[in-house]
């Protein structure tokens, strides 16, 4: 096995695991503000470690550069996003969740 | 030796995966229909469009699976979720009483499916077997199309064959899908005026993330249009882009100055439309047949129509998602 | 290791089957809104596995439509569905 795809089996399995983190986060939280906490991470690690390592793999840098285009993308609209919502939520009254 | 051991195990992971890709379709679709919270539905009805783009890229119809990732898991969830705070606002608008007396209809109708639940079930089944009677005389070869398309694919000006077969052999699909967008158009302005917004000043967040994703969406859009011609992409794809950066500017709150909304935005609307149908007639006079395109300037002309569509087909799902007419107040 | 992203991609498919259980459950309209945002990151993830493991490069235009119109839906929601009054089970 090559170096390249031995990095790139690391990136994958560390992103997927981001992934299932989110997912049990999603889903085993208690309250909204939490649960996006959990959510923004497989967005924003998740996904850029899956990124790189398949940018490791990629067949030009044109595509590198498209690959981290993606990965800019879901940054900048999982980060705004996930104010936006927490704001709307505090204005409806949504309390957060306290021990 | 590799290869001989890891292929069945690369074709059962496919089957896996198409499978559970499969099953996890139909129950969406399923529980998107019978679901009886509205916005339960359209995130199930997202959920949904995201799973059917990722069931055609398997299928490897990389043009559809683009159209679908923006038409159907993203365009169609935001107008579906204006088209809720409508309805909404409407409802709660609405008198206690119209209210009571909605709910003693509601009761009636009932009723009534129990009676006509034979019906239903007759129609439906007379479709169902129309379809799989469709499916089954379906031809399995259609290799004779493909060589077909392959053949003539020089003359047709561009290097895509979904774009030379939608724009060329099949020139009339893209025109009357066309036209159904614009009668969608027509269907959501006969609803009436748009309803008064009363929204609150977008805040510094969404600001920022307007003002870097609009122009990334509408180079996207140019890009998909441009690609078109050899690689998967083209109008619908490029229009659709493009109306979701129309649909943004509509969200964050910027409305059309009333000088463009009478005829200005009506002839964009039908600019695409035009130019193909001009197109199509101008060769008549030429002595060719109608939306027959010589080779020589094929290219050209496709790019032009699609170029055209772009705009039209971006700005009617963005005009789509005014739930409204606008209104357009003559000077007297 | 094409097998290796089909299995990666497979497993991605496993969580956001999993996370519907979210949407289905609420309580919140924020709740379900956030399981859809999760679903389109993980479906970008899942499209660019796929081009890798099948050599389709031109699949990845489908993540990059994905990635750019995933706020358009949150927006929506937050600026329409959520912003006029109340909705039938936000008040909790």
């Amino acid at each position: 096995m090559l170096l390249s795809e031995f990095f790139t089996v690391i990136l994958l399995l560390a992103g997927a695991f981001f992934f299932l983190a989110g997912t049990v986060g999603l889903l085993r939280f208690p309250d909204v503000y939490t649960r996006l906490h959990a959510l923004t991470k497989a967005d924003n690690v998740g996904l850029g470690l899956m990124v790189l390592g398949l940018a490791l793999q990629a067949e030009s840098w044109a595509m590198t550069g498209k690959l981290i285009l993606i990965w800019l993308c879901v940054l900048l609209s999982s980060a705004s996003v996930a104010h936006l919502i927490a704001n709307a939520a505090r204005k409806k009254g949504i309390e957060p969740w306290k021990q | 030796m590799e290869a001989m051991t890891s292929l069945p195990l690369m074709t059962l992971m496919q089957l896996l995966f198409d499978t559970l890709l499969g099953f996890a379709l139909l129950w969406l679709g399923w529980r998107a229909l019978a679901s009886p919270d509205l916005f339960q539905a359209i995130v199930l009805f997202i959920a949904f469009g995201l799973l059917m783009a990722i069931v055609w890229v398997r299928l490897d119809a990389p043009d559809v699976a683009l159209a679908e990732a923006a038409i159907g898991a993203g365009l169609t969830g935001a107008l579906l979720l204006t088209t809720l705070a409508r309805l909404e606002a409407k409802n709660r608008s609405k008198s206690a009483l119209e209210k009571k007396h909605k709910v003693w209809l509601m009761t009636e109708n009932v009723k009534l499916k129990t009676a006509s639940f034979l019906w239903l079930m007759v129609i439906l089944m007379l479709l169902v077997s129309g379809l799989v009677y469709a499916v089954l005389t379906l031809q399995e070869q259609t290799f004779e199309l493909q060589m077909l398309v392959s053949k003539n694919l020089e003359s047709s000006g561009v290097s895509n064959p979904v774009t030379a077969v939608l724009l060329n052999f099949r020139g009339y699909d893209t025109l009357l899908e066309m036209s159904v967008l614009l009668l969608a158009l027509l269907g959501v302005w006969s609803f009436g005026g748009i309803p008064k917004p009363h929204e609150s000043l977008p805040g510094p967040v969404l600001n920022m993330l307007s003002r870097l994703l609009i122009p990334l969406l509408i180079i996207v859009a140019g890009y998909f249009l441009w690609v078109g011609s050899d690689a998967p992409g083209g109008a619908f794809q490029g229009g659709s882009v493009l109306g979701a950066a129309g649909v943004l500017l509509l969200l964050v709150g910027w409305r059309l100055c009333i000088r463009f909304v009478g005829l200005p935005l009506r002839i964009i609307l039908v600019f695409g439309l035009g130019v193909f149908v001009s197109a199509a007639v101008v060769l008549i006079f030429l002595g060719r047949q109608f939306m027959e395109y010589p080779p020589s300037v094929a290219g050209a002309l496709i790019l032009l129509i699609e170029a055209a569509a772009t705009l039209s087909i971006g700005i009617t799902l963005a005009a789509l998602f005014l739930v409204g007419r606008p209104e357009f107040r003559r000077h007297k | 290791m094409e097998i290796f992203y089909l299995s990666i991609a497979f497993f991605l498919l496993l969580t956001l089957l999993a996370g519907l259980w979210r949407v289905l459950r609420g309580p919140t309209a924020a709740d379900r809104m956030l399981a859809a945002q999760l679903f389109g990151t993980t479906a970008v993830a899942c499209v660019l596995l796929l081009a890798q493991a099948f050599e389709r490069p031109v699949l990845r235009d489908v993540a990059l439509i994905f990635a750019l119109l995933a706020a358009v839906t949150a927006i929506a929601f937050v600026r329409r569905a959520w912003a006029s009054g109340e909705h039938s089970d936000a008040a909790k």
